[in-house]
């Protein structure tokens, strides 16, 4: 299945290579890696999806866990979570298509950020099966271009994962199966 | 007070108790070097950066301490990754102090630059590439709190020559370790403890899996009185041997590839295993599926990585074992396991028979007897033995009984030939009272022979075995077993090593009879410097039992009996 960790680590040079290595070293394979500043400024976070099992998940953690640069790891694939995806879309669009691509853009609520004589460029956020969906009714008309930045996420309501609480000694690997490693 | 970024660096050594460095000079780190002259720490100038590396790796597990090896960029920095991959698999601390080019250069494949902490990442615990004199010190005393805190390991220093050059402002105790996401003092809770001993209180059939972080631990104390107070049978992985005293009655011997029969079937019949500061490494267990099938599983593991890495456990105790078992020891208790234990002993009487201890002496010359009246001679002493990869390591495993912790020293994860020889000279410098010898097959021998005169140049009293079989014996072995006797490229044309002994100044002889094993190893005793002796033993000899890759642990390939001598009496 697929996993999401969201990962805080120390904002330093070098450290996504860490991250990323691991993965390769582990023979993980990323399925997709966002990472930017937080609240704090000496501290980034990373999202990172990956395919793992149960076991391979709690293993993909241990070892991220493990290295110096990283503060808190928090497997939150089976927590309630807000996950985003931003995708840019350029569409070919000619004068009798033009209407009715903004209107399928209009339904999932994307927006148009970019117009040309013959092409749209459509900003759509929200969950990947939603980019996914808008992705299939526009490619009839042509896709152009496109990317993806890949998805950032968070848990619901107001349980933080404070990295401020640091010290909590939560690596108890069996016993509890929603603790996360936790500095 | 202001100082250069390697005076700063030779200070903070100094202040981490380091009082000797292995190493070799270049380009880039001259400026280190250079600062040198100021400083009480002794440095050993090897022959190879590989031999720096493997030497403050010997030195770390004979002292127990952090060992250090310096080297300048680009190929010195290279030549330390094997020594440090070693290092990063059997969980030795030692720190790497590279030097790099200009922090300007950096990118421009200036002369002598590579990207070491590149190179190093994922074999170092972790590393460092520093570019100002201000962040030597905090560096420094990071590099030496990773390196032996937690599970143990390497990590990497890499210091670009102009912050050796520049100056600032140093103070020691502003420059403290700031490490806010490395938390290596994990402990299991009260719910954790409670499964385990639930599971020790009922046990028919239990076994200790007993591992290298016994002795990285120091709980050999804690795991004696474990084993006595629960009458529980012990069981060594190869990097577990010291750790519980061989002539112990529960002590089992070595288990795995070329454990004893005993040992792997007592495993594989076994209700509970009780892994301590082990890994369930593939040479351990044999064919996971079969791995001791009835089985519950206790892991107690300070890396929380390891837990159900290969074998599935029931119960894991994630912390350091001392502390572990301290919290365990005053709730386990006394149980009558004669029958479990007399199960064992009748195990054992099949094997004794097959033992090529028992041969007459038909004047062959076996690596088994050198071993073992080289443990004989020296079984007394506070011995260190240092041993390289392949048969002879395997031997000495099984001949040579153990009774102290790090009282040998062994490449075992990495299995990295060569590595004996300097690995025993950083022992000698760790502990200069102990009586080292270096156990090394022919091939790994040449390896790393070059630090023969680092031996001589240090005036050490290094004993050195070779045990000469002129073949690479365990790749010989496999190509036996596996692959219908095709020797490619392991029949061996080797120098004659007495004559290479004597050019270095190091007094040696040869042997070929089992009668002048013990003169010779008395004659090397005695003489106050370094003695080789070249043992000529039997050539296609072979290390019995042996689990194939991939087979189940309980199916070995047993020496055969009545014993065939050698390959012309078959």
């Amino acid at each position: 299945m697929m996993n999401t960790f969201v990962v805080y680590v120390e904002n330093k040079p070098g450290v996504l290579t860490r991250v990323a290595s691991l993965f390769r070293r582990r023979a993980f394979n990323i399925d997709s890696l966002t990472v930017g500043r937080t609240e704090k400024p000496e501290v980034s976070r990373m999202t990172i999806t990956a395919e793992a099992d149960r076991d391979q998940a709690r293993r993909i953690e241990a070892n991220l866990y493990k290295l110096v640069n990283v503060l808190l790891v928090e497997n939150i694939t089976n927590q309630p979570a807000i996950v985003r995806d931003l995708a840019m879309i350029k569409v070919a669009v000619t004068h009798e298509a033009r209407s009715h691509v903004l209107e399928l853009a209009s339904v999932f609520r994307a927006r148009v950020v970019d117009v040309a004589p013959d092409s749209l460029t459509i900003e759509i956020t929200g969950a990947e099966d939603k980019i996914d969906g808008l992705l299939e009714v526009l490619r009839p008309y042509g896709v152009l271009e496109m990317v993806r930045t890949g998805i950032v996420a968070m848990r619901r309501g107001s349980k933080s994962s404070a990295v401020a609480s640091v010290g909590n000694n939560l690596a108890h690997v069996i016993a509890d199966d929603d603790v996360s490693y936790s500095v | 007070m202001t100082k250069t970024g390697a005076q700063i660096l030779w200070e903070c050594l100094e202040r981490e108790q380091v009082t000797t460095v292995f190493g070799y000079p270049g380009g880039a780190i001259l400026p280190a070097y250079d600062a040198l002259k100021h400083s009480k720490i002794h440095h050993v100038l090897v022959r190879h950066e590989q031999g720096a590396t493997h030497m403050a790796d010997g030195y770390a597990r004979a002292a127990g301490n952090v060992g250090v090896a310096i080297a300048t960029s680009g190929p010195g920095a290279t030549n330390m990754v094997t020594g440090i991959a070693t290092a990063m698999l059997d969980s030795s601390p030692i720190v790497c102090i590279t030097g790099q080019v200009g922090s300007k250069l950096i990118g421009s494949d200036a002369f002598q630059e590579t990207d070491i902490t590149g190179v190093t990442l994922p074999i170092t615990k972790h590393n460092y590439l520093v570019t100002h004199a201000s962040e030597v010190a905090r560096t420094i005393r990071e590099a030496f709190y990773v390196a032996r805190s937690g599970r143990p390991g390497p990590v990497l220093v890499d210091i670009t020559k102009d912050a050796q050059q520049t100056s600032c402002e140093f103070d020691w105790d502003a420059a403290k370790p700031q490490l806010p996401g490395y938390r290596p003092d994990l402990s299991p809770d009260a719910k954790e403890y409670e499964q385990a001993l639930e599971l020790i209180q009922h046990a028919k059939r239990p076994v200790i899996l007993a591992g290298h972080g016994i002795i990285v631990s120091g709980a050999m104390a804690e795991v004696r009185t474990f084993a006595e107070r629960t009458g529980i049978p012990i069981a060594l992985t190869l990097l577990g041997i010291g750790a519980f005293p061989a002539s112990h009655p529960l002590n089992l011997g070595m288990m795995g590839m070329h454990g004893e029969a005993w040992v792997n079937h007592t495993i594989q019949e076994a209700d509970l295993l009780l892994a301590f500061g082990m890994r369930f490494d593939d040479r351990v267990t044999g064919n996971l599926k079969t791995y001791a099938p009835n089985a519950k599983k206790i892991h107690v593991e300070i890396d929380p990585a390891e837990i159900n890495k290969n074998v599935k456990v029931d119960v894991a105790l994630v912390g350091d074992l001392r502390e572990v078992l301290d919290e365990l020891l005053p709730h386990v208790s006394s149980v009558d396991r004669s029958e479990w234990l007399d199960f064992i002993d009748k195990l054992k009487g099949d094997s004794a028979v097959r033992d090529i201890q028992n041969l007459p002496d038909n004047g062959h010359l076996y690596a088994a007897h050198v071993i073992n009246d080289l443990w004989r001679e020296t079984r007394d002493g506070d011995t260190i033995v240092v041993t390289d990869v392949g048969q002879h390591q395997m031997w000495e495993a099984q001949y040579y009984k153990h009774d102290r912790p790090r009282s040998l020293i062994t490449s075992g994860g990495l299995g990295t030939m060569g590595f004996a020889l300097p690995a025993a000279i950083g022992a000698k410098v760790a502990r200069p009272e102990a009586e080292v010898w270096v156990v090394v097959g022919d091939g790994g021998f040449q390896m790393t022979m070059a630090e023969l005169a680092t031996i001589v140049q240090e005036n050490l009293k290094v004993n050195i075995a070779i045990i000469n079989n002129g073949f690479l014996g365990m790749v010989r072995q496999w190509q036996e077993f596996f692959y219908e006797r095709n020797y490619q490229a392991t029949p061996l044309l080797n120098p004659d090593f007495v004559k290479v002994a004597e050019a270095y100044g190091i007094r040696s002889m040869a042997v070929t009879q089992r009668a002048e094993v013990v003169p010779a190893v008395q004659a090397a005793r005695q003489h106050d410097g370094p003695v080789l002796i070249d043992f000529k033993v039997e050539q296609e000899d072979t290390v019995y039992p042996m689990v194939a890759a991939g087979a189940s642990l309980h199916e070995m390939i047993r020496r055969p009996s009545p014993i065939v001598e050698t390959a012309a009496d078959e």
